[in-house]
């Protein structure tokens, strides 16, 4: 097994008018080639924000990304555009990701003509437009459509095949399939987990979807407000828990069952805000288990059984 | 009990470069007062369009509804003038839209629009509508402090928040959801989906809450219904769904669910798509799909039975099982 991915100290703030947000605070993390990294946590904890600084589309404030080994945190512009062909991302929102007034043609080929694919030869990128349109179970006939007339499982389907269109070998989704019911989101989730086979392609998977998340990653990552709190095998995470938000995360699951409903840790107090935050834990002012101590010092990020990382005062 | 609401055979269309897309088809559907209706279905069943329908906010063009009524508290909403519509969408109807900022404004901060909103439904000075707003906000979990932010600074899911607190603000009779909580995780999703439990159980508000999420169903309806292709194929209380699930592509539904307690390897869609909507089948629109398939529903629409009191389902072969038992 080799490493494709590996994160340390990522840091990302943001300027806003009361001061500096802290969308992502020091995160670190590798992934190895052909896995999945399942990434979950409250909305606004910095997902987004995680993926889009790994594959450049912000810069970072601190911290290295490493790629193959290789340090891109601050790769030039033009080793950029190559570094970018390995690394692509499936938004969040299909409908903003996609021009409107382009048909599923161009959208699927426009990569390839900003990065002069198969050596600028349109017939043989169409072709290969056709290709990844028959992999992703895209029929042919729809290569003239325009995407407002697709519903949402073609135009996910339009994200995912524009994402293959440079054959990348790393993918950041985010949220491919929130916006999906349950059945085509597993047609999706099962394309997609045959790609990784096929390809061996390397995912980090952003989702809200607890149930989703377990099938579809190796190891999961629980972010809250920025930071990293708990890592672990996917299975793992859901037998035995460490961290207070990730115990009240998974309580909250809802059941597809009448009257199924569990106990659930419900949080309250204060939300801490990500703009100049306190020091201590990000989560002390809303943890049920808090001590002195976890509103002075940040908890470091600790590996309490093989494989099973948690930043928490408790432990 | 009273009905606050009831469509009769709405049906509406998208009508576009030839084509005629058939997004709802003669679909039928009550809701009685402080009732939470669970609207499931197939990406482009028809979910959004049913309430747009409903809200008289169908883009004409290239919508049209062709026919129907929708009576909500005794008039036809589909007769209103656009004036009449403004006020009950205003003060009596209140919708949460699918993409955030369809009703967000990109120019102004997230605060003011909270509090526009509430300035909008009572009396209050600017003062006192900034100070509730502040609270909303608090309520759906973003740091008061954010207050002066604007839209594209927030996350997908606080977006989704803030629409959530303007639609929740205007106390409406009748509240249309449209997947309110697809961009949030699943704590705050509890705390919001609590907040509105709450506001059906103070003030009687009746709800349809439209998601994909049949946890969701499980834990805030009090009945279900299933499109596909512009038509409810199945409806019934939440237990009757759930426990007695009788039309095949609900049951296709309930088995694409990856299951928390078991680990399998591939998941189990129901393979295929819905069909086309600007060329439905002759017949049963899930035939193409569907496991149980018979020719006569090759060729013929089935109709709607009721298989046990308020349980209907639109399906030949359901009928048929019980005659052999
Ligand atoms: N361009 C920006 N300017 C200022 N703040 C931003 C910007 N983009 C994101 N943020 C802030 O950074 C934080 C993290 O946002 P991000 O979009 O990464 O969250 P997320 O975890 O993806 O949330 P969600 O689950 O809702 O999509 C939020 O507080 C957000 O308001
Ligand atoms: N403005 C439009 N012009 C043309 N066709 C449209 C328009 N809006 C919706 N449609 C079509 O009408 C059908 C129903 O769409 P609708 O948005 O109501 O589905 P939905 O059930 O809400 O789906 P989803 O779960 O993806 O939100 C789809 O086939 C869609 O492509
Ligand atoms: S009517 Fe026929 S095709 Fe339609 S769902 Fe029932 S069995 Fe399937
Ligand atoms: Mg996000
Ligand atoms: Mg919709």
């Amino acid at each position: 097994m080799s490493e494709l991915l590996r994160v340390e100290g990522l840091k990302k703030y943001f300027k806003t008018p009361k001061g500096q947000l802290h969308a992502v605070d020091g995160v670190s993390f590798s992934i190895e080639k052909g896995k999945t990294l399942g990434v979950v946590g409250e909305s606004g904890c910095g997902k987004s924000t995680l993926g889009r600084c790994i594959i450049h589309l912000l810069d970072t404030t601190d911290g290295k990304i490493f790629f193959e080994g290789k340090d891109i945190t601050n790769i030039r512009k033009e080793d950029l555009k190559e570094s970018r062909k390995d690394m692509q991302m499936i938004f969040q929102d299909p409908f903003s990701s996609i021009n409107p007034r382009m048909t599923v043609k161009s959208i699927i080929m426009e990569p390839m003509v900003i990065h002069n694919m198969y050596g600028g030869d349109k017939a043989k990128q169409e072709e290969k437009v056709l290709e990844i349109m028959d992999t992703v179970g895209l029929a042919r006939r729809l290569a003239d459509s325009y995407p407002h007339e697709l519903d949402g499982g073609r135009r996910q389907r339009i994200g995912i095949a524009r994402a293959l269109a440079l054959e990348p070998k790393f993918i950041v989704c985010d949220e491919p399939v929130s916006a999906l019911d349950v059945s085509i989101q597993a047609q999706i989730l099962n394309l997609m987990q045959d790609l990784q086979e096929e390809r061996g392609l390397t995912y980090i998977f952003i989702t809200h979807d607890m149930s989703v998340v377990k099938h579809i990653s190796d190891d999961i990552c629980v972010m809250y407000l920025g930071t990293l709190v708990e890592k672990c095998p996917a299975d793992k995470l859901f037998e035995k828990q460490f961290h207070p938000y990730t115990e009240a995360l998974l309580s909250a699951i809802p059941v597809a069952k009448v009257g199924a409903r569990r106990e659930r840790i419900l949080l309250k107090g204060e939300i801490t805000s990500p703009i100049n935050p306190e020091p201590g834990c990000r989560f002390a002012p809303r943890c049920l288990r808090a001590k002195p101590e976890c509103f002075r010092k940040q908890p470091e990020l600790k590996e309490l059984e093989p494989e099973h990382f948690v930043a928490c005062h408790l432990y | 009990m009273e009905n606050i609401l009831e469509i009769k055979d709405l049906t509406i269309q998208y009508r576009a470069d030839n084509r005629i897309v058939e997004a709802v088809n003669q679909l039928n559907l009550t809701l009685g007062k402080g009732e939470s209706l669970g609207l499931v279905g197939e990406t482009g069943a028809g979910k959004t369009t049913t309430a747009l329908g409903i809200m008289g906010l169908i883009p004409d063009p290239p919508g049209i509804v062709t026919g129907g009524e929708i009576i909500f508290e005794g008039e036809d909403l589909l007769k209103q003038n656009k004036k009449r519509m403004r006020s009950i969408r205003g003060k009596k109807i209140s919708m949460i839209f699918q993409d955030p900022m369809t009703s967000l404004n990109p120019v102004m901060t997230v605060g003011s629009q909270i509090a526009e909103s509430i300035r909008i439904h009572e009396r209050c000075s600017k003062a006192e509508a900034a100070t509730k707003a502040t609270e909303m906000l608090e309520l759906v979990g973003i740091p008061g402090e954010r207050y002066g932010e604007y839209p594209h600074q927030f996350s997908g899911g606080m977006k989704q928040r803030v629409v959530i607190a303007i639609a929740l603000s205007c106390n409406p009779e009748l509240l249309l959801a449209d997947e309110p909580t697809t961009a949030l995780d699943v704590t705050i999703q509890a705390q919001v989906l609590d907040l509105i439990v709450k506001l059906k159980k103070e003030k009687q508000t009746s709800m349809i809450l439209i998601t994909h999420d049949l946890g969701i169903v499980a834990e805030v309806c009090d009945k279900v219904a299933i499109m596909y292709a512009g038509e409810i194929v199945e409806y019934g209380s939440l237990e009757q769904i759930y426990n007695h699930t009788c039309h095949p592509y609900t049951k296709g539904l309930f088995g694409s669910i990856p299951d928390l307690d078991s680990h399998v390897k591939r998941l189990s869609p129901i393979p295929g798509l819905m069909p086309d909507p600007a060329d439905l089948p002759a017949g049963c629109s899930f035939c193409p799909r569907c496991t149980c398939a018979c020719e006569r529903c090759e060729s013929e629409n089935p109709q709607m039975i009721e298989v046990e009191t308020g349980h209907f389902v639109k399906c030949f072969q359901i009928g048929k099982e019980e005659e052999h038992v």
